[in-house]
């Protein structure tokens, strides 16, 4: 593989796990157990989704890939690179939450190596995103200690929620098939080194919650090589159905 | 001298283009700016957004665009600069004095990092006290965070402090 084609699979399954799982936040709209939570959730989808669309626009104007929206919503299912655990479906807000708690720091950490990317269109698109997340990580971190601190129930139902999404979680650092040339060239350190730095960082929030961290025995992988679960192509459906009335139409 | 002239016509130009979502700055006082140029084509302006997925960038551009020619004369060619970022450091003190008199609490000035520290114990812009506390770090936009006063028992927004 090329390096050139490497950094646009790095480029593409980012930016397809931040448009699913934007679509997935904004489901949460109106539904939320309080109106900050809700109004939160919008808010982590507005951020997502303009995130999927920085990186969208990245591969457009610097590999002369289609127009964005075009990407976004004009693909199949199997030419989507993104993890298994952004396409579940919403579920219990114990899931959500406990969702956007561990990929919100798997972003941090891959945001926060691509700062020092030495591909400049991620670096500095990287810079940027670096300091919005701050806010996720302290939103979901707080809601986290908050719960599972809020007696034995709450907590009972925040550790099965933590099962249910660990083997899922480790789908997002599912090694790429370009990774080496990817470390070798200083794009970014590969998904080992990102699933080191993220089990340091979400460790000690689990033990303040008084979680119990499950060991990572079987992570889902699939989601990056175009294998994806039934969830996708409804999403997509769902997603596309506007756009597809009239794709010429400007957004 | 003529350039000098011309390029102080594009701040004072600018300086009357407000955010769509805080009407009451301009995208000089947000310090959205980073470079005006005037040549033989016309006004070359480049702007950043606050936050990345801001929804409001296209119209800013729309609306700087049409205020420079309109009161220029001259074609105006707005981009968005890929070379800088903005951080909230950007906001001048005209600007936070606004924003508190508007009722959002200005953010408070970080040194290259926010920390949590930062977001506690916000003044509250109705009542000066600090007793108060982060209710949420997500409000009715983007760049908010939403608190709530303990002295006087209201809720405020507060803009949200960016690295
Ligand atoms: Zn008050």
């Amino acid at each position: 593989m090329q390096l050139q084609q490497a950094i646009q699979e790095l480029i593409t399954k980012m930016a397809d796990d931040e448009l699913v799982i934007g679509h997935r936040n904004s489901e949460w709209t109106g539904l939320g157990p309080v109106m900050e939570e809700d109004i939160a959730f919008s808010s982590m989808a507005q951020d997502k989704i303009g995130h999927a669309w920085a990186l969208y626009r990245i591969l457009h104007e610097s590999f002369g890939g289609s127009d964005p929206d075009q990407f976004a919503f004009l693909r199949n299912a199997q030419d989507f690179r993104c993890c298994h655990f952004v396409e579940m479906p919403i579920g219990s807000y114990e899931f959500s939450l406990m969702r956007h708690f561990l990929f919100d720091h798997a972003e941090t950490v891959r945001y926060q190596s691509l700062s020092g990317s030495s591909f400049t269109a991620l670096q500095h698109l990287a810079g940027k995103v670096k300091g919005e997340l701050k806010y996720h990580t302290l939103h979901a971190d707080a809601w986290v200690i908050q719960l599972c601190t809020a007696g034995a129930d709450s907590r009972q139902r925040m550790q099965s929620a933590l099962d249910n999404c660990f083997q899922l979680a480790g789908g997002i650092f599912e090694p790429g098939e370009g990774e080496d040339l990817l470390i070798a060239e200083h794009i970014y350190p590969g998904e080992a080194a990102l699933y080191q730095q993220w089990l340091n960082n979400i460790s000690p929030v689990i033990e303040k919650a008084g979680l119990i961290l499950p060991a990572l025995t079987a992570p889902v992988y699939g989601g990056r090589k175009g294998q994806h679960t039934q969830y996708l192509q409804q999403l997509l459906e769902e997603m596309g159905e506007v756009f597809r009335l009239d794709p010429e139409a400007t957004w | 001298m003529q350039t000098i002239t011309t390029l102080q016509a594009v701040y004072n130009s600018l300086e009357h283009v407000m955010d769509p979502e805080i009407p009451v700055l301009s995208v000089l006082e947000l310090g959205m700016i980073t470079d005006v140029k005037v040549d033989i084509e016309g006004v070359h302006i480049k702007m950043i957004p606050t936050f990345a997925a801001c929804p409001a960038v296209d119209i800013i551009k729309e609306n700087i665009k049409n205020a420079v020619e309109r009161d220029l004369q001259m074609p105006a060619f707005v981009m968005v600069d890929k070379e800088v970022n903005w951080n909230s450091n950007r906001l001048t003190s005209a600007a936070k004095e606004k924003l508190r008199d508007f009722g959002i609490a200005p953010p408070a000035r970080h040194e290259g990092e926010v920390s949590v520290d930062l977001l506690i114990k916000t003044t509250c812009p109705h009542c000066g006290s600090e007793n108060t506390y982060l209710r949420s770090p997500f409000g009715s936009t983007l760049c908010r965070a939403l608190h709530f006063c303990r002295q006087c028992g209201m809720m405020f927004e507060q803009f949200k402090p960016l690295s």
